[in-house]
């Protein structure tokens, strides 16, 4: 559906976006997820023929966006986007939703139509008439959503279309996004610098990153295989870690992170690695135990806790690391958990992901 | 003070009398304003849209010009305009000089800066993301220009307003285009001007009352329009 080819785009000497390539199907979800300012919005305005790459193509359908020959309204007829800012014109929530269709020349009566079944769509009946400018941020996003489905776009464009939303309108929006995809079969590229929306709405992930798309897979892949230090901080592993290899056997290999030596289920042929670690694939005791089965068994002394809601992470030093995991408010109050105290921590083989050292990576930010 | 209450019931008077000579002259009054207003909106819209819209060398400066303008003296706007259509000026064939037509060429030329340069304001006022979300809807060129006027169409309203004050309250043009002659060219300001030099100070004031009802209703006639 879309291509992207090596796109690249400078403002002046400041270079955003830098040889981005993928490749969306039709009828999926494809999520961009970074950090704020890394280019995401500027890829989606390029998509959108609002603004011209410096270098690269972007195929719709086949054909190259920005030829000099395409006909450009033609082409964003066929393209909707929804812009990060809630927004709406200075008019009635029905004339907000009917704009598009007046561009495009529909007849009235189709137009009336269409919107009023957007407005039922979106749970905003009986809102036609009032003034979009006293709509709150959440309902006038949802106008905003409205305003581009009724066009029956075959691409929908979102730029973090929640980032300015409370829990309770992003769930709604998100509802509808998903609603659409599957009930009109809409192409969805949206942005997002909530990874955990990613992991909800996306069929696949790009990763974006000082203006690369520095990993683009399947939405488990990415959060099961990051394929990179920053990629792994940034959908939220705390223990990420660099070591060697210091040994290999049956599928497997023995990594030194400084005093600790880890074993994981891995063949990489390199000998400089980093390692990550789930915070909640650790499992905490005050003591050896019998029943531990994990291949990995390390020792260490608490050096703090950190509470999160329901859950803390304890921070173990273990010889010159120091590793989170993830125990229950419960289990610090029922095993007394204070810093300073000896604790013994295991983890599987499979749940140490391990994954190339690559330094260009991790220095570039 | 005595004289400002007096004033107002004078003016209370020659209304409500229909006293033909102020009827004649509110009448002519309108009949300029509204046409040279009406003039400068068909030329002032599309004229600040284009420039608003279009990209060439010295677009700053001239917008910054055409606001220097707004300051433009309705005296000197006189004089230009009394050289221009004087019989041996380069005008001079259409006749103008003494005539209600030149006094509306006079206002025209006088508020055109204004609401030029208010449209452009109004437009350059307009949320980035609007104009995105107007281009990215699908809009071909012109829909784009309409929308939005559309969207600044409060703002125009107030230029338009302000465009008309400047011109029912000028003077200087009036007196010099029109000449201030009764029963042809004699408008409210210049028969204030006149009244004021016979030192009939209260039936001044009375006129002055009545111009500034006049603006009074056309004020709330706009508010009540931006607010539906």
């Amino acid at each position: 559906m879309i291509r992207l080819d090596a796109i690249s785009k400078a403002f002046g000497e400041k270079l955003v976006l830098d040889k981005v390539s993928a490749e969306i199907p039709r009828g999926k979800i494809f999520t961009i997820i970074g950090p704020s300012g890394q280019g995401k919005t500027t890829l989606l305005r390029l998509i959108n023929l609002l603004d011209t790459p410096t270098r690269g193509m972007i195929y719709f359908d086949g054909k190259s966006l920005h030829e000099q020959s395409q006909d450009v309204t033609a082409l964003r007829r066929r393209m909707g986007m929804v812009f990060q800012t809630p927004i709406a014109f200075k008019d009635t929530v029905f004339a907000n939703i009917a704009v598009g269709l007046r561009y495009r020349g529909i007849a009235r009566d189709e137009i009336e139509k269409r919107v009023y079944q957007k407005l039922d769509e979106i749970g905003l009946s009986g809102y036609e008439n009032r003034k979009a400018g006293t709509l709150s941020g959440g309902e006038m996003q949802r106008v905003s959503l409205a305003r581009v489905m009724v066009t029956e776009p075959d691409l929908l464009l979102l730029d973090e279309p929640t980032a300015n939303l409370d829990p309770l309108s992003t769930s709604k929006i998100e509802e509808l996004i998903r609603y659409y995809n599957r009930k009109q079969g809409t192409t969805v590229i949206m942005s997002s610098h909530d990874l955990f929306q990613g992991q909800r709405m996306a069929d696949m992930i790009a990763v974006m990153m000082g203006g690369r798309f520095i990993q683009t897979d399947e939405t488990v892949k990415v959060f099961s295989e990051p394929c990179s230090a920053d990629v792994a901080r940034f959908i939220g592993i705390q223990n990420v870690l660099s070591g060697h290899v210091t040994g290999r056997e049956d599928g497997m290999m023995r990594v030194d992170l400084g005093g600790v030596t880890v074993l994981a289920m891995n063949t990489l042929p390199d000998d400089r690695v980093i390692v990550a670690i789930r915070p909640e694939d650790i499992t905490l005791y005050n003591e050896p135990d019998g029943k531990m089965s994990a291949r990995n068994v390390i020792s260490g002394t608490i050096t703090g806790i950190r509470p999160y809601g329901i859950i803390s992470h304890v921070m173990v030093a273990c010889g010159q690391i120091v590793l989170a995991v993830q125990v229950t408010w419960q289990a610090v109050r029922d095993m007394s958990l204070t810093p300073g105290q000896e604790v013994i921590l295991s983890f599987k083989a499979p749940s140490v992901h391990v994954m190339p050292d690559d330094e260009s990576s991790s220095g570039q930010f | 003070m005595d004289n400002l209450i007096s004033a107002i019931g004078t003016a209370f008077n020659l209304l409500s009398t229909f006293d033909p000579e102020v009827i004649e002259i509110t009448t002519r009054t309108l009949e300029i304003t509204f046409t040279s207003v009406l003039i400068c909106t068909i030329v002032a819209l599309p004229l600040g849209t284009l420039i608003n819209f279009s990209t060439f060398r010295g677009k700053k400066t001239l917008i910054s010009l055409i606001q220097t303008l707004y300051a433009l003296p309705t005296v000197i706007v006189g004089l230009v305009c009394y050289m221009l259509l004087s019989r041996t000026g380069p005008l001079g064939f259409l006749g103008f000089l003494f005539t209600p037509s030149g006094m509306i060429f006079g206002q025209t030329i006088l508020v055109i800066p204004i609401m030029t340069g208010l449209t452009i304001a109004a437009l350059q006022g307009i949320n980035p993301t609007i104009t995105d979300t107007i281009r990215s809807l699908g809009a071909n060129r012109l829909q784009f220009l309409l929308s939005h006027l559309r969207e600044a169409r409060y703002v125009i309203m107030a230029a338009v307003v302000i465009g008309f004050s400047r011109a029912i309250s000028e003077v200087g043009a009036a007196i010099m285009i029109g000449g201030n002659i009764k029963g042809h060219t004699r408008v409210l300001t210049t028969a204030i001007s006149l009244q004021t030099s016979m030192g009939n100070f209260e039936l001044s004031l009375a006129l002055g009352i009545i111009l500034l009802g006049i603006a009074l209703i056309i004020n709330i006639m706009m508010g009540y329009l931006q607010q539906r």
